[in-house]
């Protein structure tokens, strides 16, 4: 169980730092395969939470008495974490949001109402979380004129270049929005090169980083992002705070996404004028406790390295491609050249639901259904869903091995 | 024979083997070429989907037929659906869904029919409460086949 698989990282010394995973389900360890949708919390995280509350608890950005000061002090001290995690110029540019999916409204209002022009269009791709997707389609379904279209998906699950070169010679896209990482194929996509294309043909690039920041070391500025997102409760943080990041040009040229308290400039009865990013787009009171929480989770896997952490999981993927697609009846999903540690598959005698089901009894978690990717799965004729296994930087080899020797017992109960 | 592993016998209690069988096998698994009556239900949250159709005579449900995709218990309760209202008056096929959804949420099980009696392998679904609206949705869409509306919704 406790295999250390890379000589760079202690994986059974690490997973000491995750109060959950040493509780027991029906007598047997607890197997988390799915921290893709969200991931367990180390006790880092737990306590800065708590000492936030017991210590350092106020509003922020109002009193003009010491606790708020510090509260507030702690508060901008995650958002520099955050900027340094991604790499970005000014800490103005990180923008704190609920979640990745509050990110992406926060841009189709913003960006999307006020900088796209009509007859101009929004490009995804096949393999979109429907954060990356419904949005534009309220986006384009507002009367601007601004339309929606996507970039297929290869039958080996990574996006289609030529597909991506002839959307953008049509010379209509005015932003391309695309995952970093697939939540469903594990797909690394080559976002430099996507940025780079995009910005030839004057279009502006956001990426959904949700999968791929936990995964691998994100640098915005070497990917030349106009905006990336990520949340924090798959980051091995707190829930409820997520982090956009935006060009510090194009954020002073948007209009506010929510109005209230805390981005206002100067307040009349009749009207406001806005305060500058990032506060324009933080209105009422912010997650001040989860923004502790973001910050602990940051220097927790920077102690850790993010290198450490992406050459760990490389060889969960390499031992995970291995043993699965060794399992009788199992089939996974799409077989990208980069692969992050996401891997969705269907086993031949069960459905999801049931398998999962199954799995559960014997304390393996993985999420069943169609993981918010409902357009991907009817592309690969896929409508039942798949069970999805993801990583985290705490996941062993062991762990694989049990999930393996499960599916195996699973057909046999289900043929 | 070896030991089982933990949660075994539970596992056995929710995938008893006329679940299992009706799941791979499901029974009138087809459009009826007439009918007067149906309706689709979808569970949203995992995809399953269950269309009913019925075709009515002398105030009875004459004969029952499913189209749908899911998993093994929500074919199966759809399956098995088929086969026992085919002769019940409307009413009688209401009351034994509402039978039907008591069950799958307490767990209780009534043999007090032998329709119920064939039901009550669906019982085993309370234990598993992400499950229960796998066993019940075929009913909600077989009442609202009933009821005259085009949809229903497990939710």
């Amino acid at each position: 169980m406790d295999t250390v698989l890379t000589n760079r990282m202690d994986v059974a010394r690490i997973r000491q730092d995750f109060p959950i995973l040493s509780t027991q389900v029906r007598g047997k360890p607890l197997v988390f395969l799915d921290s893709g949708a969200s991931a367990q919390k180390p006790r880092a995280v737990i306590e800065a939470m708590t000492r936030c509350m017991e210590t350092a608890y106020a509003n922020v950005h109002r009193g003009a008495y010491n606790l708020s000061e510090v509260a507030t002090a702690n508060f901008e001290a995650a958002r520099v974490a955050t900027q340094n995690f991604l790499g970005a110029e000014h800490a103005e540019e990180i923008v704190f949001t609920r979640n990745s999916t509050e990110a992406f409204n926060l841009v189709a209002h913003s960006f999307g109402r006020a900088l796209l022009k009509h007859g101009q269009v929004v490009l995804v791709s096949e393999m979109e979380h429907h954060a990356n997707l419904v949005p534009w389609q309220m986006l384009r379904d507002a009367g601007l004129g601004i339309g929606l279209r996507h970039i297929r998906v290869t039958d080996a699950g990574e996006l289609d270049l030529e597909d991506y070169a002839r959307h953008l010679a049509r010379g209509d896209v005015g932003l391309v929005s695309v995952t970093h990482m697939s939540n469903v194929l594990g797909t690394v996509t080559p976002a430099a090169l996507i940025a780079r294309m995009a910005h030839e043909a004057g279009a502006r690039v956001m990426f959904d980083g949700s999968q791929a920041a936990v995964h691998r070391a994100v640098d915005v500025r070497a990917i030349d992002a106009d905006f990336y997102t990520f949340t924090g409760h798959k980051l091995y943080g707190p829930t409820g705070i997520g982090v956009l990041y935006g060009k510090r040009a194009l954020l002073e040229a948007m209009p506010p996404f929510l109005g209230g308290g805390d981005m206002i400039e100067t307040v009349t009865l009749e009207h406001s004028t806005w305060a500058a990013p990032p506060a324009r787009f933080e209105a009422g009171t912010p997650a001040i406790i989860e923004a502790a929480g973001l910050l602990a989770a940051i220097e927790y896997v920077n102690a850790i390295g993010m290198d450490a952490i992406e050459a760990h999981e490389r060889a969960l993927v390499e031992h995970a491609s291995a043993t699965l697609s060794q399992v009788q009846g199992v089939t996974l999903l799409g077989g990208p050249q980069d692969r992050g540690g996401v891997f969705a598959f269907s086993l031949d005698a069960a459905h999801p639901h049931d398998l999962s089901t199954f799995l559960d009894r014997r304390g393996i978690c993985v999420r069943a259904g169609r993981h918010c990717a409902e357009p991907l799965h009817a592309r690969f004729g896929l409508e039942s869903g798949t069970a999805r296994a993801s990583f985290g930087l705490y996941t062993t080899a062991g762990e694989i091995d049990a999930l393996a020797d499960a599916l195996t017992a699973a057909r046999k109960f289900f043929a | 024979m070896s030991p089982q592993p933990a949660g075994f016998d539970e596992l056995r209690d929710l995938y008893q083997e006329v679940i299992l069988d009706h799941g791979r096998k499901p029974r009138n698994h087809f459009r009826l070429e007439v009918f007067d009556a149906s309706a689709r239900g979808d569970n949203p949250m995992c995809g399953d989907r269950v269309e009913v159709f019925l075709r009515l005579a002398d105030g009875r449900i004459e004969k029952a037929s499913f189209l749908g995709r899911g998993c093994a218990i929500s074919q199966a309760s759809a399956s098995l659906l088929t086969e026992l209202v085919a002769g019940m008056t409307p009413a009688e096929a209401k009351t034994l869904g509402e039978r039907l959804r008591d069950m799958a949420r307490t767990g209780a099980r009534d043999d007090s029919t032998p329709a119920l009696e064939r039901l009550s392998a669906l019982s085993g679904v309370h234990e598993f409460p992400s499950r229960v609206k796998c066993a019940t949705l075929a009913w909600h869409a077989l009442d609202a086949a009933l009821e005259g509306s085009k949809e229903a919704s497990s939710e």
